[in-house]
Order: structure tokens, then sequence, then C-alpha cells
């Protein structure tokens, strides 16, 4: 190619402190090509992007935008050096219209009729010619997540983006709403239109990069052309170590039911209903996986079995109904009676940030008799052994008790999390997004307690939006939609297609 | 990874705040033309230079002590209970209602039920903000300063009326009962033969001031109920998740809390006045907001917190007795004071901790 590359990074760096988070990056990206950049989390890609859009200033590194060495100060010299950036978490103004989200901030004038007249006629031609249809219209808030990144995106194609910026774009879509993201990409590659595209997730790198560079701790360990290169290297490359990308289980030998729902209808704070009359059993011995965008009633469901939401209907377990009306019962009575709750946001609800590892093993489980030196006080020292116990079990590193919550790395959290609430031998386990924000050595290790748990006969209850997670370690799938089950499939009976038609609503009868 | 090491946290960034305080207060009092040092100077013998001035500063350190750790306690559980000053004056109607309705035999009676009066009285004033909190969602902020001015004006309507003895001009009950009055620093130190300052009000109180520094100190970090309100006011969904009923915390922490408060009342009314008086807080309950934040609601921190700002009420009455300084600019000094080391906190802290990240990258 003689073309002068699209994006070229010599040299960058940055640093927080004592954390090194960009260590001599260099990458070249050629005109009309999708470069993926792979790596765990932490391991400098958001930083890397930032710099690139001006939210940080690199120590150390030159940006050359079609061969011309550029600066980039502020977001606003990013944008005219032709940058655009769709963030994870939208940056959208919710009761907005379409049209006023993709000209603000961008507006020609004072007066702001010529500037909407113009990006209606854009809007239009860009539906056209890259699938980029969305009402100009509707508001933000009545739109869906995929819709909503589209108008992420045209705000990107409007202030005439050349590079454009994907961070983890699918992490809210399901596999449909994703499918068609990438052929809108595919689109705008054709048009010659240069994007990067950051994720976690290998098989959309497979699937939609030309060329693919691997991060981690803050350096690039490779670069390479996607065709040339396998899922399994592109793994090994990010950790540093071969890894199993599948989980190795034997069948299910399931028991009888331990969980037993019926009719569950759960209406929120807000008046919404959140869980629409699910009917769902889990038996022992078995992992049952509920799968679904988020936000289709996964997390409420997961908070009433936890017993810090009410509802009406009835759940048994192991034939003993519980109270679902929050008078007789808590999240202590429901520890009690063995359920197990590793919850979804381990940093808002698992665990206390702040408080120390051994504070946060005794967090839930602080009315245990052995916790306890006598009526008045706690036994500290004690919940600290017990803490270096579960610690040096699941490889918590650093095997610290002492140390505060949020200074563990995502994978060490969620293994203080399961050492917490497996170590307790619970004849239920809630287990929801076990493994989000954890890195791939990480999860391997989290898929194994997980199934060994299953294999001492004890019931599993797996809430993820990771379908390979749940198609990977489920012995039966659920599929949650606008909180009512879909369907429930067998693993071997079904594939990613089926299972994301049926997130999205769609069932056998109208597909 | 900590930004900067615990001790730096803990002492230099008070300690540099104070610093800073101190030099914008020089320059104030150097602006109208009086001497910083000698002002400086009057301040430290006037408050720590005799026994008499130690007794004045140990006396005002004990009210802030203990509406320290009112603000201090509520703080743990995120609640901001800025009710202290009310909760302290009902905490004397408390113990003036039991020193002049009880006959006691003995002091140490008259303390220990006055106490659990003071505290029972403030506690109460604190339940039910907590319970508007807790059931209806109404902010505590709003809730206990409204109570302030209502505690205020219950006060008022007593003392014109009910508590005030017939004949008497004063807005005021009349003088406890003998068997009532607090031994104080001179005649404790007496007994083992240390001179103290008669006239100096420091009693009794202190001493359960300095207890109830541990008792809170060991009430937060060993038992289960302090691991509870911790885990509450650090994250809520994360105290539902575990089992821990919000509004158990908010009850009991605004109890504990109110009461700490209400407990005041045996220095500054059983101890000091030995009667009531209008207005018997002066202002105590909302020192102990900077108290609180000052020593970083640590029972400990309080403690040392409480004493300087003893220092400085003390320092600052001496100063306005014997220098041209007015009294207002004693009180700029002190607000100066509450706002380094409050409100400003973060101005030190942030500068501090670049300076830790630099000399540790040069390290590494």
């Amino acid at each position: 190619m003689t073309q002068a590359p699209a994006l070229e990074l010599k040299g960058i760096s940055k640093s927080f402190g004592p954390v090194q988070a960009n260590k001599d990056i260099s990458i070249s990206v050629q005109p009309g090509t999708v470069h993926g950049i792979i790596g765990e989390n932490g391991a400098g890609k958001s930083t890397l992007m930032s710099i690139l859009y001006g939210f940080y200033k690199a120590d150390a590194g030159e940006i050359f935008i079609s061969g011309q060495k550029t600066q980039i100060p502020d977001s606003q010299a990013a944008i005219s050096a032709g940058i655009g950036m769709v963030f994870q978490h939208f940056k959208l103004v919710e009761n907005f219209t379409v049209l006023e989200n993709v000209v603000l901030g961008a507006e020609d004038g004072a007066m702001l009729r010529p500037s909407l007249a113009k990006a209606r006629k854009l809007l239009t031609k860009l539906a056209d010619e890259y699938e980029l249809n969305v009402d100009p219209d509707a508001k933000i808030e009545d739109l869906g997540v995929g819709m909503q990144q589209r108008v992420e995106i045209l705000k990107a194609l409007y202030r005439q983006a050349d590079i454009l910026i994907l961070d983890e774009p699918t992490g809210v879509l399901t596999p449909a709403e994703a499918d068609h993201l990438f052929r809108i990409l595919e689109n705008l590659r054709a048009e010659g239109k240069t994007i990067i595209l950051i994720t976690h997730k290998l098989r959309e790198i497979m699937e939609i990069t030309d060329t693919v560079s691997v991060m981690r701790r803050g350096e690039m360990t490779a670069t390479v052309k996607t065709s040339d290169t396998s899922p399994e290297e592109l793994a090994e490359l990010m950790v540093g170590r071969k890894v199993l990308l599948r989980v190795d289980k034997k069948p299910a030998e399931p028991g009888v039911p331990v969980l037993e729902i019926a009719n569950l209808t759960m209406v929120d704070s807000d008046g919404v209903t959140r869980v629409k009359g699910i009917d769902l059993n889990v038996r022992a011995g078995e992992v049952v996986g509920i799968a679904g965008v988020a936000g289709n009633g996964q997390s409420e469901l997961l908070e009433v079995l936890g017993g810090y939401a009410t509802a009406t209907g009835t759940i048994r377990l192991n034939g003993e109904e519980l109270d679902l009306t929050g008078k007789h019962s808590d999240g202590q009575s429901r520890r009690n009676k063995g359920i197990a709750h590793v919850p979804e946001d381990r940093q808002r609800e698992g665990l206390i940030m702040d408080f120390s590892a051994w504070e946060n093993t005794a967090f839930g489980y602080h009315h245990d008799p052995k916790y306890q030196r006598n009526a008045l006080f706690m036994d500290n020292a004690a919940i600290k052994k017990d803490t270096q116990e579960k610690m040096d079990r699941f490889d918590v590193r650093p095997p610290d008790p002492n140390l505060a919550a949020k200074n563990f790395s995502g994978g060490n959290q969620q293994k203080i999390v399961l050492a917490r609430e497996i170590e307790r031998n619970p004849e239920l386990l809630l287990i929801g997004q076990p493994t989000r924000g954890v890195d791939i050595g990480a999860i391997e290790f989290i898929h194994q307690q997980i199934v060994a748990l299953r294999d001492q006969g004890k019931a599993i209850l797996l809430v993820s939006v990771e379908l390979e997670e749940i198609l990977a370690l489920s012995d039966r799938i659920a599929v949650m939609f606008d909180g009512q089950i879909m369907g429930e499939r067998m693993p071997a009976d079904t594939d990613e297609k089926e299972l994301g038609l049926l997130m999205a609503g769609v069932t056998e009868g109208a597909a | 990874m900590e930004k900067m090491p615990k001790w730096a946290d803990v002492v230099l960034v008070p300690i540099i705040s104070l610093l800073l305080a101190a030099i914008l207060s020089a320059i104030v009092i150097a602006a109208i033309g009086e001497s910083p040092w000698a002002a400086l100077k009057l301040m430290v013998e006037g408050s720590l230079g005799s026994t008499y001035g130690w007794g004045y500063t140990l006396y005002y350190a004990t009210n802030f002590m203990f509406t320290g750790l009112a603000v201090a306690v509520a703080f743990h559980a995120r609640m901001f209970n800025i009710g202290g000053e009310g909760q302290a004056a009902l905490g004397g109607l408390g113990v003036a209602l039991v020193c002049m309705f009880i006959p006691f035999p003995h002091w140490s009676i008259a303390l220990l039920v006055a106490a659990i009066a003071a505290g029972l009285f403030g506690a109460v004033w604190a339940a039910i903000p907590a319970y508007l909190q807790a059931r209806r969602g109404s902010h505590i902020v709003i809730t206990t300063i409204m109570f302030n001015f209502i505690a205020s004006a219950l006060l008022n309507f007593l003392l014109i009326g009910a508590l005030k003895p017939k004949g008497s001009m004063e807005p005021a009950t009349g003088k406890f009962p003998e068997t009532t009055h607090l031994p104080t620093l001179h005649d404790i130190l007496g007994v083992i033969g240390i001179p103290f300052s008669k006239a100096a009000p420091v009693n009794v109180s202190f001493i359960i001031a300095i207890l109830a520094c541990v008792v809170v100190w060991a009430l937060i970090w060993k038992t289960r109920l302090g691991l509870e309100i911790r885990s509450y006011g650090e994250s809520e969904p994360g105290a539902k998740y575990a089992g821990i009923s919000p509004f158990k915390i908010i009850m009991i922490s605004m109890f504990i809390s109110g009461g700490l408060a209400g407990m005041m009342a045996i220095n500054n009314v059983m101890g000091e006045a030995e009667r009531l008086v209008l207005n018997s807080v002066e202002g105590a309950g909302f020192i102990g907001i900077a108290v609180a934040l000052m020593g970083r609601s640590h029972p400990f921190g309080v403690f040392l917190a409480a004493i300087l700002f003893g220092f400085l009420y003390q320092g600052g009455a001496e100063l306005a007795l014997w220098t041209s300084i007015p009294r207002e600019l004693i009180i700029v000094i002190q607000a100066l004071v509450i706002l380094f080391t409050g409100a400003l906190d973060n101005m030190v802290r942030t500068p501090l901790e670049a300076v830790f990240l630099s000399l540790r990258k040069k390290g590494a």
C-alpha cells in the first residue's frame, strides 16, 4: 500500500502516577480498513483511545493523521482532525430528538432551522448509503439501545469523521443488532472510512476486522492480519499464556428440583412490571442459564430470589415456600436457607469497595456465630484467618486480607465474592454476570468453580448477557425478554442465532 | 493503589490546612494593626498557659467531643446530622428535669441518671427526623435543621413558663440542688494532690466524653452493628444485598447520634451552669460538624479536633478580653479553621497526592 496510513501512532506513552497505562505504543491503520484493538480490562485500550480523542495528553509520542503530524489537545481538535468516537455509554440528550442530538454542538449559526434542515437531508442520505435508518424526529428516550448507537454513529458522520472509533459497541446489543452494526461498519469501510473497534470479544475481532492489535499491561504485544491468526492465538497473546476457551465439563446429572418458581411477577418502585409471570425450575446438579439482553428482568429476578425485592407468585426452595413480601424475609433469611448470591454488580452490591477483603468476607455473613467473639464484639481475628484461607483456595492475588477491595483487579474482586458465596456450600447459587470485567485468565478459573459446585449436586442459576458464557456453562437455557421467559432450550439443540431471536422477543411462530 | 500513605492523609493534610488557616488569620490580624505573633502568644498562654486556661479549653473540648462524635456516628451511616444543636438543647431539658424533680442522694447517681435522660431526650429528638427520612424520604439535613428551630422554640416556651421559678425575671430554671453538682477537675485531681484551677468549669464530664470516644470507636470497628452501619453508609444497594435493613440502620445510627449530642448537656448544663438557661448550647452543635470533618469521623480524630477547637474558643475569648481585636474577628479566625479543615479539604489533599505520586515515581 502506497497510501499514507489514515492513522499512525508512534511511541505513545502515558502513566497515571506509578501506573504505566500505555508503554511506547505504535500502530498504523490503513484507510478503508477495520482495525481491532483487543485486550483485557486494564490493558490500556481505553487510555489509548482517550489520548486519541483528546481526553488525556500523552507523556510522549506522536500522532499522525493521513501522514500529517497532529496535536490533539481536546476533543474539539479530534473532531476537526476527522476522528469520531462512539462511546460505550452513549452521550445523548434523552429528551431531544435524533435530529437535535445530531446537530447539537455542530450548529452552523445562531439559528437552528438551517442546521436542522441540512442535517435532515444528510441523515436521509446516510440512511440509504449505510443502512443507518433512524427516525430523525424520534426522541432518544423512545429508542432502543441499538438505535441510540446508530445516532452516535450518525453524530460522528455528521461531523465528517473519517476515522470512527467504537468502544465495546456490542456490549448492550442483541446478536441481531450486533450483526446489523457490523453490516453498517462494512458499508462504511467500503466507502473508505477507517474504523477502530475496541473490544474484548474474540469472535467480533475474527468476524469483522482486517488487522488486529493486541494489548497487554499497557503494551502493544502484537499486530497481525486477522486472516493470519486464530482466536486461540489472540487469547494467548492477550493473557500471556495458553488459555482454555471451552469449559471442560461432564454431562449434568440433574436430581430433584431445588428451586421452583411459579407465576412470579415483580413490580418495581416506579410501578413498572419487570418480571411477568415466570415459571422456572432449577434442579440439583444442574446449571440453568438465563440469556437475555440487559434490562429484560433478569436483574430483578435475582433481586427477588436474593430476598431484597418484593414480588407475587411462589418460589419454593426444596419444597419450602419463601416469603416474597419482604415482611418475614431479607437477604439474611435467604442466606440462612442456603441461597448464596453472587450479584451482577459486584462493585455496587457484592462488595463494599472501601472495606478490606476480610470485612467483605464477613459482609452478608456477619451474623455467622464463628465470626463473633461474644455477645458484644465480632471476632475480627477469626474473620481475617477465614479470609486468608479463602483467598488461598481461590488464588486471590495479592492474598492480603487487609487490602481494600478497590485495590484488587476486577477478576480478584470477583474471586473474593465467589469465595465468600461458594465456600458457604449453598443449596442454590445465584450468580449474575460471573465474568463481567474479569480477565480471561480468571474467567477460566471462575467457570471451573461453577462447574465444580454443580458436580457436588448443587443447583445453580446463572444470569449472563454473554451468550458464549451461557452456552458454555449451562445445562439448560431459558431466554428472557421483556420480563418473560420466551422459551427453554438445551445447549446442544440450539445456537446463538436461535437464542438471539428469542432474546429479541421473536418466537418460533412469528419467525 | 493508595494515592498517598495513610499517615499523610490523617496527619499531614489537617496540619497543612491548619497552617494555611493560621497564615490567613495572621494576615487578617496584621491588617487591623495588631501583631499576629503577640495574638498567637496570647491565645496559647490564655488557653494552655495555666490550669485555668486548660480548664476552659477542656471544658469546651468536652462539649465538642460529644457533638463531634454525634456527627461522626451519623456520618458512618451517611446521615448528615446537623441537628446536634437542637438535640443538645433537648438533652439539657432532660438533665434539668431529672435534676430538678428527682431527689438524688449523691452526684454519681445523679450523673448516671442525668446522662441517660440527656441521651434519651437527644436521641428521641433525632429519631423523629430519622423516621421521616427512613419512611418518608424527607431529607435528614432539612429536617434536622428544622428541628433545631423547634427545639429552640420549645425551650423558650418552657423557660419563660413552666420551668421558670416564680418571681424570677430570667428565662432560666432555678439552681439545681447541691447533690447534683458535679466534681470539677480541681476536685478530682485534688484527691491525688495535683493542683488545678478551682474556677475552671471542666468537670467529670470530660472523663465521660473520653469514655464516649472509646465506646464509639469500639462500636464502629469492633461490633456487628458497626459493620452494618458502615456498610449502609458506604453502599445502600450493598447493604440491601447483604440483608441489612436501611430502616433499622437509619433509626439506630441517628438514635445513637442524637443521644451523644444530648449527652453534652451533662457538661454545660449540669457541670457548668448548674441550671438550664436559654441558648445553653451556644453553637457547640454546629462546631461538632467541623470537629467530625476534621477528625475524619474517627473518634480519636474527633478527640484531637475537639481539643483544638476548645483551644480556639478559649484562646479567642482571651484575645477579645485583652486586645482590641473585636470579637467578630475571632469568629472569623474560627471560621477560617473550619473552612480550611472542613470545606477546603481537597484543596490541600489533591496537590499533596500529586506530590506523593511524583515522589513515588522517582523512587520506583
